[in-house]
């Protein structure tokens, strides 16, 4: 590991200045992936800002009926807080179905939405790799991709973004706060992850220095109707091939607002408002979630050890949208749930 | 009054269970010896090719940097191939660590820096360049199908696949029904959890101690003692615990040579421990190709039976394990033709893991079973039973004891597999398909030259030795076991010692051997101390057992006493104390009876019966219900045996759903080497697993009538497995593992 200093924040601001002054310095959250990332040689920096004495792990209600997440909070009591549990049990359940009990211990939400892709030949410094050494080339493509994304790759990277977290709150449209040397700023969701392009080895559109400080969930939180389906190579503590975060306002059986997220499938948390909206007035039927399947994998391809997402991930809306709908836990739903 | 001190077959709690979690058990990489420095090993990113330079300069001028060790530098060692061979190499030359610039496999050690601490020396290891020329690689055995080869050479254990009898081909074409299919199944790794690491003392009249990570710590001594000419005194090997092995640590591994080399090297106490990554960087189960041919005759026994197996071996030696010869023997079929090739590549030499060749070449044969039952009509139990084999076909022997069709019925009694509805597809649960699958499989018993010692002091304490060791297992408590119960003393009072060359030889850890042999060992030393201790016990005044043969007296309860008249006894402990002797010594051997042996084929069997729910659209399959049934002979302690069958399950689901290494031909490279992308069960894929053992009695296999069972458990899991996917799915599966995009 490199040699590399420490120092802990204890106000945002300290953290954004202490940022600014070091040339490869790294916040540092609860490390489950920074200190993977060192231990490989992935990342290197040489200063580390610990940000688990900053202000930010509170978790409370906003005055427009929100709910702020503080940056800092961590994934198990995000998942396990009363009120995320009422109002936003789509996020409680992604959260839950993420990692293992002692990693959400220790992650942070900040952390959660800058964790790195898993792509093997990013772990694997012997092996090229456009988003560890840009222009390097792509070891995944023409390689063993079977966890690499179907959608918005590009030529340079077919990598995922690994969060269950993030396609919940992806669903839930939360807002990303953010504090840096230039001042404050919010980014929608949406515009938070980016596509690789010819630039893979950005990942999001954080500013340097940019320190997540919190979420925002908006009020509408879906809670009557909806699932998180996470399918993945066991039944726990394993990374999505493929997930699908599906919220639901139904008005008898008539779909009034729908969102699905989809994980596993590419480099940032994947929706399509349009086939969200054409939802809109359809009868919540088998036949309505084919449909919006079908539209939503427009264009999706694989890449070889990966084709089989293609037609794991229709399935998976299609089941995803069914259990929104029917809210009652059958056999499988025990099964594909049983993480916490 | 009860024999207390009859423990043999109790469900007894593991003697070394409060070591263990309370951390006073000590594993390689924890001995914390003075001034001692840290070896960080740097891996080759390339499969194949030369090493041009190892540029040490710029390493070396780091703070706390000792040393860095290449092809460059290596000391001169031992010359010849035989120096480097340990007791289990298979034919061929052995991989020398650091020997030339020669890059034979991916990931392959290529140099050592020792530093002061872990942390620099990890830090210098991770900047240390090495330039490299690469060369092409093969490491694809689908591209080597018409290149296999029989292995002339083998290794010990290994015997070649019987000669075909009768007429295997012709018998095929004109069976009644027939199957042909081919099986394959991935590499993997053995991956326990402890890494491989070796804690080398170094003492100042230059001998060492290295505390290693070894399933026998005399042939890691004869390895090192051979490569760096230290006579057995001088080079030391101790292996008090180990956090798992199947079978890793059957053979030295390359950090035990750093961390002695540079030791030797520096003339100081050196730390070598492996990365997890670098825990692919060693043998595997090796990918494995199978074809199997089954005919059946109208009255649904078997008219032939063919299996062929061609597998990968490194370039350099010729790996070999018994995968097909099985098939000749588990059951009756007078027309059967078994073969058995490797092909070469550029990775590293496979190394034998869990069941090595019976857990692979089981998949095969029983899913082909499966297949074959399901092709002529007939009940895959019900089908077995038909071909159910009396004699031991490849060797003309009879068999020295064979409970498996009793492992049939009465696991399919508890399974309840008399309510499966044959038709695939036919049952349900809720919108889950449910499928019932079995096999079975069949595991070699085996028994070893082994010595142990006693020594018995005054207190009334024993303590019984031999260099064997404990994976993980429960050699320390079958042993104390059999020890409490031969010299009937109270089980407290009996501590057992393993894993150091300071004590009796005892062979490898392996091949479901050590109870049997080092078992039976431990009953003869204690035999010994009982003849000492009568002999003590007549010498005392007024001695009940005065004129008592050896055989007149039994040891229970702490007491010597008369058989026929347990009245007449005498307390162990006072005899120490009547003899004024501090304690007393025995020290003896156990060598397999062969005449008796040579006469019989010894092995074990299971039947394993298995439930999956399977979710049709989405591909997931959930293993709900495993049983297995196992006949191997006596069983010692009914809790840690009852362990290992678990763990073999466990593994056995892990080999059918979802254990794989992957490698990615470009590189010739294992790309999923951590322990989060190479996928074992957690806790929610292991749901109600039972296990069932059939009394067996056998008076051949050795003088305690046991088998071994730290392999059996494996064999027929994972076909189970998949022929229960087939029952729920109609979907035949024969690339293992079934993973969701097989069912899609
Ligand atoms: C074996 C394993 C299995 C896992 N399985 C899953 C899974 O199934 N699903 C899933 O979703 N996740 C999984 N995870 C990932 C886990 O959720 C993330 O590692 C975790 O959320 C990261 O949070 P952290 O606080 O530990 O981040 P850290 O490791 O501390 O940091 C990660 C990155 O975020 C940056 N960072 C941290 N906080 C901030 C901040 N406030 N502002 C700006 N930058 C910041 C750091 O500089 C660093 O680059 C798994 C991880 C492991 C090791
Ligand atoms: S997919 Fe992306 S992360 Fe993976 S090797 Fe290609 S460039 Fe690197």
């Amino acid at each position: 590991m490199n040699p590399f200093t420490y120092s802990h924040a204890t106000a945002v601001d300290d953290a954004v200045r202490d940022k600014a002054s070091h040339h490869d310095a790294a916040y540092i959250g609860g490390g489950t992936n920074l200190l993977d990332l060192m231990k490989e040689n992935v990342e290197r920096p040489t200063h580390l800002i610990g940000l688990n004495r900053l202000p930010l792990t509170k978790i409370q209600n906003d005055p427009e009926g929100g709910l702020r997440l503080g940056a800092l909070a961590t994934n198990a009591d995000t998942a396990w807080h009363p009120e995320v549990e009422k109002r936003y049990p789509l996020l409680s359940q992604a959260i839950l179905a993420g990692a293992s009990p002692q990693l959400r211990n220790m992650a942070t939400n900040g952390g959660n939405l800058m964790q790195r892709t898993r792509c093997y030949y990013f772990y694997d410094t012997a092996t090229p790799c456009n988003k560890r050494e840009p222009g390097s080339g792509c070891s995944a493509i023409g390689g063993y991709n079977r966890i690499h994304a179907i959608l918005g790759t590009s030529q340079s990277c077919i990598a995922t973004h690994p969060s269950d977290m993030c396609i919940a709150l992806a669903a839930l449209e939360a807002v990303v706060r953010v504090s840096g040397p230039n001042g404050e700023r919010t980014i929608e969701f949406a515009d938070f992850h980016r596509l690789p392009g010819n630039a893979p080895h950005i990942d999001n559109t954080l500013r340097p220095g940019e320190l997540i400080t919190g979420l925002d969930l908006p009020a509408k939180g879906f809670e009557k109707n909806y699932s998180y389906l996470k399918l993945r190579d066991r039944t726990s503590y394993a990374f999505a091939l493929v997930s699908v975060a599906a919220a639901l306002e139904l008005e008898g059986n008539t779909i009034k607002d729908a969102r699905i997220a989809l994980g596993g499938v590419a480099h940032k948390p994947w929706r399509d408002t349009d086939v969200e909206d054409a939802l809109k007035g359809q009868p919540a039927t088998a036949d309505t979630f084919r449909k919006a399947a079908t539209q939503l994998l427009q264009g999706a391809r694989g890449f070889g050890s990966n084709d089989f997402k293609v037609e794991l991930a229709k399935r998976a809306i299609v089941r995803a949208l069914k259990q929104a709908t029917e809210m009652k836990q059958g056999p499988t739903e025990a099964f594909l749930n049983s993480n916490p | 009054m009860s024999q207390y001190t009859n423990y043999i077959g109790k469900p007894t709690n593991r003697v070394d269970g409060p070591a263990k979690v309370t951390g006073a058990a000590k594993y390689a990489a924890e001995f914390n010896v003075p001034n001692l420095a840290y070896g960080v090993v740097v891996s080759s990113p390339i499969a194949k090719g030369k090493i041009i330079k190892v540029y040490s300069k710029p390493v070396l001028k780091i703070p706390g940097v000792l040393a860095v060790f290449s092809h460059e530098n290596v000391p001169n060692l031992a010359w010849f191939d035989r120096n480097y061979k340990d007791d289990v190499a298979p034919g061929g030359s052995p991989f020398r660590p650091l020997h030339d610039n020669e890059v034979k496999f991916s990931q392959q050690p290529i140099a050592l820096v020792v530093a002061d601490t872990f942390e620099v020396a990890r830090y210098a290891a991770s900047i240390l360049e090495i330039e490299y020329e690469e060369e092409d690689h093969e490491t694809d055995i689908e591209l080597k199908r018409t290149e296999g080869f029989m292995p002339g050479r083998g290794k010990s254990g290994w015997m070649p696949p019987p000669p075909p009898r009768g007429k295997p081909d012709k018998e095929w074409k004109k069976a009644a029904h027939r199957i042909e299919h081919e099986y394959i199944h991935g590499a993997q790794h053995h991956n326990p959890m402890e890494m491989f690491a070796t804690t080398t003392e170094y003492h100042p009249d230059g001998s060492i101690t290295a505390y290693d990570k070894t399933q026998g710590v005399y042939n890691a001594q004869q390895y090192i003692s051979k490569i760096f000419g230290l006579s057995k005194k001088q080079a030391r090997v101790v292996t008090e615990y180990m956090g798992g092995g199947f079978g890793s640590g059957l053979r030295p591994q390359y950090q035990l040579f750093m961390s002695v080399m540079a030791a030797l090297e520096l003339k100081r106490s050196v730390r070598v421990t492996l990365t997890r990554q670098q825990m692919f960087s060693f043998g595997h189960r090796p990918y494995t190709l199978q074809y199997v041919k089954l005919g059946t005759n109208p009255d649904g026994t078997l008219a032939a039976l063919q299996h062929h197996a061609l597998h990968e071996t490194s370039r350099f030696e010729e790996y070999t394990e018994n995968v097909v010869n099985w098939s000749g023997m588990l059951y009756q079929c007078d027309n059967v033709k078994l073969g058995y090739q490797l092909a070469e590549l550029d990775v590293y030499t496979p190394l034998d893991m869990r069941a090595p060749g019976a857990a692979t070449g089981s998949i095969a044969l029983e899913i082909a079973m499966d297949e074959m039952a399901f092709e002529a009509g007939l009940d895959p139990v019900d089908f077995r039973i038909r071909n159910y084999a009396e004699t031991d076909q490849n060797m003309k022997k009879p068999f020295s004891s064979k409970r498996l069709r009793d492992c049939y019925h009465q696991g399919a009694a508890k399974f309840g597999w008399e309510k499966r509805n044959p038709r695939p597809r036919s049952m349900r649960d809720g919108n889950m398909l449910v499928g019932w699958g079995m096999a079975g499989g069949v595991w070699d018993a085996t028994q070893k030259k082994s010595a142990a010692k006693a020594t018995l002091t005054a207190d009334g304490r024993l303590e019984v030795s031999s260099a064997t060791s404990d994976i993980g297992t429960g050699t320390y408590t079958i042993m104390t076991q059999i020890a409490a119960q031969y010299l009937g003393l109270p089980i407290e009072a009996v501590t057992f010692k393993l894993g150091d060359t300071d004590l009796p030889e005892a062979p490898l850890e392996g091949g479901s051997w050590t109870a049997a042999s080092v078992g039976t060992a431990v009953k003869n030393v204690c035999e010994e101390m009982g003849k000492k201790l009568l002999k003590q016990a007549q010498k005392m005044k007024g001695s009940p057992l005065k004129k008592a043969k050896f055989d007149d007296v039994e040891f229970v309860n702490g007491q010597i006493r008369l058989r026929l008249d347990p009245d007449q006894a005498v307390v162990i402990r006072d005899v120490l104390q009547a003899s004024g002797k501090e304690k007393l010594e025995a020290e003896t051997s156990a060598t397999p009876n062969m005449l008796k042996q040579m006469q019989h084929s010894m092995h074990s069997h299971n039947a394993v019966f298995a439930e999956v729910k399977v979710d049709e659209d989405l591909g997931t399959v959930h293993v709900t219900r495993v049983v297995n049934a196992v006949a191997a002979g006596r069983i010692l302690n009914l809790k840690t045996a009852r362990s290992q069958v678990l763990g073999s399950i466990v593994w056995g689901i892990s080999m059918a759903l979802m254990e794989e290494t992957i490698m990615d031909h470009k590189f010739g490279r294992y790309m999923n080497h951590n322990y989060a992308e190479y996928h074992i069960p957690v806790n929610a894929d292991v749901r109600d697993l039972q296990v069932l053992f059939v009394e067996e009695e056998d008076e051949v296999v050795n003088p305690l009538g046991v088998k071994g069972i730290g392999e059996i458990g494996l064999l027929g899991v994972a076909a189970a497995i998949a022929n229960a996917v087939f029952h729920a799915t109609g979907k035949r599966v024969r690339t293992l593992p079934v993973m969701i995009d097989k069912l899609l």
